[in-house]
């Protein structure tokens, strides 16, 4: 078992009280509601609806496009009005699909499984694939993908991430005061998967309630229990969280599988649940919308493609002068100009900051003082790999394995210099793996010419 | 929404560390040394201190004027160099000599080589050496302290009156009432500053404690008093090792950044340092043993090279 932490990582203000007590609440689309594309890890999905054909709740819109890709529903019922390239949260334009609502919600039937522990593991598959599920915590894999590992029977741990190390979101947690029996129902089918597996909760201490609930619901269960983590960021990063709960160190170049683990965030847990008990597609996800700037910051189950405007509406709009937005975390999300795009499946939150830290920062020279190395879950030098990538020095910044960068951004965070450290290393890392799938297709082509 | 948000990479939240705050906290970390040295030495003392600090600000403040660069000496740093400088020089030293000493560390040492976090070499002392070996009389001659009960204005310091083969009182060395240079003297107040900055978080203990172990275990194997435990304390507590050891050795722009090159480092120092000690002309070592490490530091980053989370471990 691991020691619920790992080496490095950093203690930012959590800021998760001021939505952390907000029950839950309902909201449905007003407006327009758009489908991206490209939600998810892989190939992007192929629309199957024309425009101008009408659509009902819960009826496949997009197909997946190969193996590693998902599926995508509606969410609203209405007519398409577009197939269209549109802004995303992420800030650049993807083609979406654009339905307009019309108030109805008209659902299909979606049945439910009487009892799911008659289905068989392909059942179980078929349907989670079906259901267009992905990572919901933010990376967007195709989880039909990440549970069918080449070998089933090694698998020793499916671990649900409940860490929620980012600041002010608490989607998790109301998950987990919500729908703690959801929950373990979810997991419960993913062990019907893997045999000799069991499942772990893996929840940070500072969720005390959390931990103290699923410990009851588990007492009588043998297959799966609670590992409690230490908070800090990044404990719930993959390969991070894997070693506090297991003491398995895997690296980048090997998956989670390699080690006997399957990692899911609690979150696709319960849509893993709401596919193979209720027959559901995943067309909801829980929101947190939060920060100085928000009114009335709120926790909202909402239907995916609904705009962000209308979650702030919902949320009491902005309060005194907010300078800045985020889509996700303050240390992984994404800054966005308005509020005026989609939400999409990975969507966990709408931040909301009085006060821009980062544009009244100038970056002063780097002193060298070891804090990036002393933060750095990835045991790296993030200072000599941000000059390396500046310097475009590839074979050092290799050398000093900067690939094995997770992004984290925890040199950052605590770089007295200001440096934008994790931003020069993430160029870096994705300029020499282009370089190295350009050369690995040339060496294909070549290779196939003679 | 006609108002539109500034964007910016992640991360979008900083920790309230800086640069300014580190030099502050080392500035701290020297008073106590340094006001122990002002008792120690009187009025000359607190003089020099102050014109070598205000001489370092000053010569930062117009190498950027001339070289029309961006103003730094609100990052502190030139304070901290200055005052190492002061802590590493005698009482009586001609103040001219003082402030040649810190234009040579803020200028030669620190600015021509791109100023801030690029030198090469530990600015202070990388002056004091070039003092040492200018004006090797007046950098060498050490004023007593004012407890000093002899009538003596200076005399050898208890370092070279080990290397003559006699005995020395080792609590007077802790406490500090002895000659020597106005920082060095008293290893209380050094290890008051240190502590302070280790509690900080500013420095860690890989350099110091290698370095003061491997200069311990040098001079037991072959200070040539055999195990002597005591010659052992008394080489700790005299000359510059210890203010070298937690101020000097622990620059952060003229160590490695390795955690393992760090205790790599630490070791060539205790063992430079017990070398020049042992079997040098000089009853010293320190200054020159972190200026010959400073110089090997790249190489010890490169064959120190951190192994990455997942590898090196299970595999």
């Amino acid at each position: 078992m691991g020691s619920g932490t790992f080496k490095g990582g950093v203690h930012p203000y959590d800021g998760k009280e001021l939505s952390k007590y907000k029950q839950v609440r309902e909201i449905l689309p007003k407006g327009d509601v758009i489908y991206s594309l490209s939600q998810h890890i892989g190939a992007p999905s192929k629309p199957v609806v024309g425009q101008g054909d009408y659509v009902k709740c819960g009826q496949v819109i997009a197909e997946a496009d190969g193996f590693v890709s998902a599926t995508v529903h509606a969410s609203v019922s209405g007519k398409v009005s577009a197939i269209e390239r549109r802004l995303n949260a992420t800030g650049i334009k993807v083609l979406s699909i654009v339905i307009e609502n019309d108030g109805q919600f008209t659902s299909f039937d979606f049945h439910e499984t009487a009892d799911v522990n008659t289905l068989s593991k392909e059942e179980i598959g078929k349907k989670i694939q079906e259901a267009g599920i992905i990572g919901l915590g933010g990376a967007g894999f195709p989880t039909h993908v990440k549970l069918t590992p080449k070998d089933p029977d090694k698998i020793k741990y499916v671990i649900a991430n409940c860490a929620e190390c980012e600041p002010y979101v608490t989607v998790d947690y109301r998950r987990m005061i919500e729908n703690a029996e959801q929950l373990i129902a979810g997991m419960k089918i993913v062990l019907q998967l893997f045999d000799n597996a069991k499942g772990v909760f893996a929840i940070e201490d500072n969720k005390p309630d959390c931990i103290e609930k699923m410990q009851e619901l588990l007492k009588n269960e043998d297959r799966i229990e609670v590992q409690i983590l230490h908070t800090k960021y990044p404990q719930g990063a993959e390969r991070q969280q894997i070693f506090a709960v297991t003491g398995l160190a895997i690296h980048s170049k090997q998956l989670p599988a390699d080690v006997g683990c399957i990692v899911d965030n609690a979150e696709t847990f319960f849509a893993i649940y709401n596919a193979v008990k209720l027959g559901r597609p995943l067309i909801e996800r829980l929101v947190t919308v939060t920060g100085g700037g928000i009114a009335d910051p709120s926790n909202f189950l909402i239907r995916i493609g609904t705009n962000f405007s209308e979650l702030l509406e919902a949320a009491g709009g902005f309060i005194g002068q907010p300078e800045k937005l985020l889509f996700g975390g303050p240390m992984m999300g994404f800054a966005g100009t308005c509020t005026d795009v989609p939400t999409m499946k990975t969507t966990s939150m709408l931040l909301s900051l009085l006060t821009d830290e980062m544009s009244a920062l100038t970056p002063t020279p780097c002193i060298n003082c070891g804090r990036c190395v002393e933060v750095c879950p990835s045991g790296l030098v993030p200072s000599r790999l941000a000059k390396q990538a500046q310097r475009k020095q590839n074979a050092d910044f290799e050398k000093w394995n900067g690939l094995e960068c997770i992004e984290c951004a925890c040199c950052t965070y605590g770089c007295p210099a200001k440096q934008p450290l994790v931003s020069d290393i993430k160029l870096m890392k994705k300029r020499i793996l282009t370089k190295k799938r350009q050369q690995a297709a040339r060496e294909k082509k070549e290779g196939e010419a003679k | 929404m006609s108002q539109l948000f500034p964007v910016s990479h992640a991360p979008h939240i900083r920790d309230k560390s800086s640069t300014n705050r580190i030099m502050l906290y080392v500035i701290i970390a020297l008073l106590p040394t340094t006001l122990f040295g002002i008792i120690n030495f009187g009025f000359s003392a607190l003089l020099l201190v102050l014109v070598t600090i205000a001489s370092a600000v000053l010569a930062e403040w117009a190498f950027n004027k001339i070289t029309k660069r961006k103003e730094t000496i609100q990052d502190l740093s030139a304070v901290v160099t200055g005052l190492l400088l002061a802590l590493n020089l005698p009482p009586t030293l001609p103040l001219w000599m003082g402030i040649l000493g810190s234009a040579f560390a803020i200028v030669v040492v620190k600015c021509l080589f791109g100023g801030l976090g690029q030198n090469f070499m530990n600015p202070a002392l990388g002056a004091r050496c070039f003092l040492l070996i200018s004006f090797t009389g007046p950098m060498t001659t050490y004023a007593t302290s004012v407890f000093d009960k002899t009538d003596a204005v200076s005399g050898p310091t208890p370092l070279a009156i080990l290397k003559a083969g006699q005995t020395v009182d080792t609590l007077q060395m802790l406490i500090g009432t002895i000659g020597g240079t106005i920082g060095e003297t008293s290893v209380i107040a050094i290890l008051i500053g240190a502590i302070f900055l280790i509690l900080m978080g500013v420095i860690d203990l890989r350099i110091p404690a290698s370095y003061l172990i491997s200069f311990v275990v040098f001079i037991l194997l072959f200070g040539g008093h055999g195990f002597d435990l005591g010659f052992a304390v008394a080489q700790l507590c005299g000359g510059g090792i210890m203010l070298g050891a937690f101020f000097m050795a622990t620059d952060y722009s003229t160590s490695p950044i390795t955690p393992r090159g760090k205790i790599v480092f630490g070791i060539l120092l205790g063992v430079l340092n017990g070398l020049f000690r042992m079997f040098g002309a000089s009853a010293e070592g320190c200054s020159f043993a972190i200026i010959f490490g400073n110089l090997l530091v790249p190489l010890i980053e490169r064959v120190t090279i951190p192994k990455p989370f997942g590898k090196g471990g299970e595999r």
